[in-house]
């Protein structure tokens, strides 16, 4: 190899370097969020989930809701033994003689479903609503954020307590006392994001490029808003999963008839004391693996966003 | 002019060892420093002057390390002591002034409590007789009132009036060696004047030697002996002040004197280096000013070694700018 | 100061004022309480008569207007179940309840500053990580299960812990306390454990954080440059500056233990208040569900005046602000 052959090579090297510096934004989250294997871990358990939630009725043995095929002689069988149909209930089978792998699967569904369906109304709301008192400013911002503040110094499950007390049981009502209890969460993110990037050169820059305040809103703050929402929106899913169950547990929110993962151990906490203890733990696990993964993926999600941690 | 040398450092690196690679941002500097005398440390932001002075004191936090070379504090190898001996060397004999006043102290205690625990870190006195000190060294550094601040809280002080507390705390026990980081850059230009007084007073009635961390040429040029640029993580020249800053030999010295404004050539433009300081994960090979440097040539694309100059200067430069160059003759020596 | 003072007082007041209202007319809409009280074979003449001894026949609103005026007064209704007055048999639950809560507190504080301050210090080491991970179960595991398992293994399994109830209560200061007795030591040590989870991993957290910030604040680096001893440094340093926060937040959140212990004494037939309102609701008896209710909006909005106070007390920066906006 000549001297200039040795030069080209190494100026070839050099600009390979200096491109992987400027990677897309989005290639650095990516990297910085897998440094975390415990966050991808958590990333992959949450897609299984989500499929096994999705295609539950492709994937169960047996169907809980199909009265015709639950009987009682089938209730409380210990794991491992067989049902009247000759089917293995691997896990047992619960009080009602339903087999505990279908109706926790069954139960995954429900949980996810109001967990993530309350999430996105509540995030829909507060979004506006948060924009909205940010951009607003003066009155309308105070009126909004006492709300909110009133809201907040009250423990989400008392609140959703007592809409529950009111409303009574079933989805629809659940999912309301889900979304009331978390918009406020929400608005006051995206209010306080919005209000520190208002300050920014750059919205100051779009004001005197004179663009309209719509575009201002929607195409300038609320792209830089994003990220704090995508760190509080996982967490709140957790949560609201969480609290649904909680809520279950104490005889409201989901019906016997629609038994989420909460309602399940609830059902198991009878047996308890006899021993019978699959009827609780295995629910419990599984509710315990879809709210920490989704809690390890929201940790490593704010770290890699806050950019006070960045170096 | 043979005394000891308070500080010697000689062929130092620090490297900080991050995710895009490893930063040298102390590349190999050996300077020395007696007692009384002040050096001052010039260079622009990320050239390794502050790391320099963290790395004296043993300071320097994750991901950075101390790599080779030696710190030589009368003749005892800081890298080599252990962590116990070497907190006991600093605050007693090294002490370090910072940068931000607004930063260094802590919010939450009183001016009382941090300076007496400077004291009783180190010594068995009683907490009156710390409390004494404590007063003595406020009323030293130009505090009125000192007992009554004494009980204050950092917040109820001015900027230049934590400065002055920090450089108490840091005089406390009589160093032999102190370290001041850029401490007068956040200040008005009127505290500066006095605060440089103030310090410059008190190593010479005391025999402090100090090592006086910079980026401002003028700072340096009323306070120091000795002077040492830095440029990318290495000391590009050193020698007596006058003399590098009469007849700077090194481009980069030039460029940074010619780009101060001064009041003998009003309305001429200002010259200035052109570019940018490159990134330490980054340098440019050979001389790492070469490619901001409008002598630079071939030669320029190997590492220069350290050379021995006239007057007992050190320069790191294939092309020296030579004395009574047309640019910047001034009188030979 | 003391215009501040009266201006969070008048605060509180309107936000109790609403609250009360919204308790009253939400419980209002609960189902039909005759329904559970009245025996089947009651006739339509004694159906009545129920209704109007528990003043069900009025409009919304004048109901509301009695509720208001009876309970400046101190009187929250009568229970429909027990015939008795509803605050008194709240307050009568109360101690159990406060008690389960500030020992739930004494355990997230004693343990929790600790391993959040070590986690911060050597945020790379084995040990950190593990405790990280660990409060990021406590913050995952819904409370009722953890107590469910916990049950399972200290009580029906190795059979060390009773399960349920408050075991010997002895009387102090004209309360009753079980902590100070082994009997209601090990009654009490569960149910605190398992309400206590969720805010020691909080204040892990918090704390781990406060410690990561404050290490690369300048005044702990000239703390080092100093000379002062390690030890020093992070308890006095490093500590002081964290406890400010952490203290705060679980003064708001001492709140948030007594309404979780609704939970945990569910779980754990601890008879406290929290149990009481979900029996309550159970039977429909609304003057035990509004009282409850009421009492938790005083303690939240008493709480939440304290630390507003207590805070512009500590910090006079907060005062500044509070004229500025």
């Amino acid at each position: 190899m000549t001297a200039t052959d040795q030069d080209i090579t190494e100026n070839k090297k050099q600009d390979a370097q200096e491109f992987e510096g400027l990677q897309t934004p989005f290639k650095r989250f990516l990297s910085d969020f897998c440094e975390s294997k415990l966050a991808v871990l958590g990333f992959l358990v949450i897609v299984g989930i989500a499929l096994l939630a999705i295609f539950a009725p492709l994937l169960t043995p047996t169907d809980p809701y199909d009265l015709t095929s639950v009987t009682i002689l089938d209730s409380r069988l210990a794991p491992g033994e067989k049902m009247m149909s000759g089917t293995v209930a691997y896990l047992g089978t619960d009080g009602a003689g339903r087999d505990m792998v279908s109706a926790m699967i069954y139960g995954l569904r429900i949980s996810l479903g109001v967990g993530i369906g309350s999430g996105i109304i509540a995030m829909l709301i507060g979004i506006s609503f948060g924009l909205l008192s940010a951009y607003a400013g003066g009155r309308v911002d105070a009126l909004f954020m006492r709300i909110v503040d009133i809201q907040l110094s009250f423990p989400a499950i008392l609140v959703a307590l007592v809409l529950l007390v009111t409303l009574g049981k079933g989805v629809d009502k659940t999912l309301i006392a889900l979304v009331v209890v978390q918009w406020a969460y929400y608005a006051r993110t995206i209010r306080g994001t919005a209000l520190v990037e208002r300050r920014r050169e750059y919205i100051e820059s779009a004001v005197c490029l004179g663009l309209s305040k719509n575009r201002i809103m929607f195409r300038h703050l609320l792209p830089n808003c994003i990220a704090p929402m995508i760190v509080v929106g996982t967490m709140q899913v957790a949560h609201a999963i969480s609290l649904e169950a909680t809520l279950s547990f104490l005889g409201l929110g989901m019906p016997q008839t629609e038994p989420s993962l909460g309602r399940l151990i609830s059902n198991g906490f009878e047996y308890i004391l006899s021993g019978k203890y699959w009827i609780s733990v295995f629910p419990g696990l599984a509710l315990l693996v879809t709210i920490v993964s989704i809690n390890l993926v929201g940790d490593r999600l704010r770290d890699v966003l806050n950019p006070r941690l960045q170096k | 002019m043979t005394q000891k040398p308070t500080l010697d450092v000689k062929d130092l690196r620090t490297y900080f060892f991050t995710k895009g690679g490893v930063a040298k941002a102390v590349d190999g500097i050996t300077f020395s420093i007696a007692p009384g005398k002040v050096l001052g440390l010039v260079g622009e932001s990320g050239s390794g002057k502050t790391v320099t002075g963290f790395s004296i004191l043993g300071l320097v936090d994750q991901p950075g390390r101390v790599v080779g070379g030696e710190i030589l504090y009368r003749g005892e190898d800081l890298n080599k002591v252990s962590a116990e001996r070497m907190r006991e060397l600093r605050g007693v004999n090294i002490s370090m002034i910072f940068q931000d006043p607004m930063m260094t102290l802590n919010p939450v205690l009183r001016i009382d409590t941090q300076m007496i625990e400077a004291i009783r870190a180190h010594e068995k006195v009683s907490k009156e007789i710390a409390r004494q000190r404590a007063r003595d060294a406020l009323g030293q550094v130009g505090i009125a009132s000192p007992d009554e601040r004494l009980r204050a809280y950092p917040h109820q002080f001015s900027g230049g009036m934590r400065q002055r507390v920090a450089i108490a705390i840091a005089l406390l026990n009589k160093p032999d060696l102190i370290v001041a980081d850029e401490p007068t850059t956040a200040l008005d230009v009127t505290i500066q004047g006095q605060i440089l007084y103030e310090v410059q007073k008190l190593c010479s009635q005391t025999g402090t030697a100090l090592i006086w961390i910079t980026h401002d040429l003028s700072v340096v040029a009323g306070l120091a002996d000795q002077i040492c640029v830095m440029y990318a993580g290495k000391i590009v020249e050193s020698g007596e002040v006058n003399a590098v800053l009469d007849n700077p030999m090194h481009p980069y010295t030039h460029g940074l004197i010619t780009s101060v404004p001064s009041k003998n050539k009003r309305g001429a433009p200002l010259s200035q280096i052109p570019g940018m300081a490159p990134s330490l994960l980054n340098l440019p090979k050979g001389c790492a000013f070469a490619p901001r440097c409008k002598w630079s040539n071939s030669n320029c694309q190997e590492q220069p070694d350290m050379r021995l100059a006239p007057e007992n200067r050190r320069l790191l430069c294939h092309n020296p700018i030579e004395y009574n160059n047309d640019n910047f003759s001034q009188e030979t020596s | 100061m003391s215009v501040f003072i009266i201006r969070r007082l008048l605060q509180s007041g309107v936000v109790v004022i609403i609250m009360s209202f919204i308790v009253f007319s939400g419980v209002f809409l609960i189902g039909d309480p005759v329904e559970i009280l009245v025996s089947d074979d009651a006739d339509q003449e004694e159906r009545e008569e129920m209704i109007k001894s528990m003043g069900l026949d009025k409009p919304f609103l004048v109901q509301y207007g009695i509720f208001v005026s009876k309970a400046l007064k101190g009187n929250l209704g009568e229970s429909f179940v027990f015939n008795e007055p509803a605050l008194l048999l709240i307050l009568d639950r109360m101690p159990a309840t406060m008690e389960l809560a500030v020992v739930s507190l004494m355990i997230a504080i004693i343990f929790g500053i600790p391993l959040g301050v070590w986690a911060g210090l050597k945020p790379e080491s084995w040990a950190s990580k593990s405790i990280m991970t660990g409060s990021i179960l406590g913050f995952s595991l819904p409370t009722f299960w953890v107590g469910i398992m916990m049950i399972l293994f200290f009580a029906v399994m190795l059979g060390w812990l009773p399960s349920t109830g408050r075991g010997d209560v002895q009387v102090i200061l004209g309360m009753p306390i079980s902590i100070f007795s082994w009997d209601g030591f090990s009654h009490v040590l569960m149910p605190a454990v398992n309400l206590a989870l969720f805010k020691l991993s909080m204040v892990i957290r918090l704390a781990r954080a406060g410690t990561r910030e404050v290490l690369h604040q300048d005044y702990i680096k000239f703390a080092k440059a100093k000379g002062l001893q390690e030890s020093r440094i992070i308890l006095v340093h490093v500590m002081k500056n964290i406890l400010i926060p952490v203290v705060t937040v679980l003064g708001l959140e001492f709140g948030g233990l007594v309404a979780f212990s609704v939970v945990t004494e569910t779980v754990f037939a601890w008879p406290g208040m929290g149990k009481l309102l979900i029996d309550s609701i159970g039977l429909l008896d609304r003057p035990i569900i509004v009282a409850y209710l009421m009492i938790i909006v005083f303690l939240f909005v008493f709480i939440n005046l304290v630390v507003d106070i207590l805070y512009s007390i500590l910090d006079p920066r907060v005062r500044l602000q509070d004229v500025k906006s």
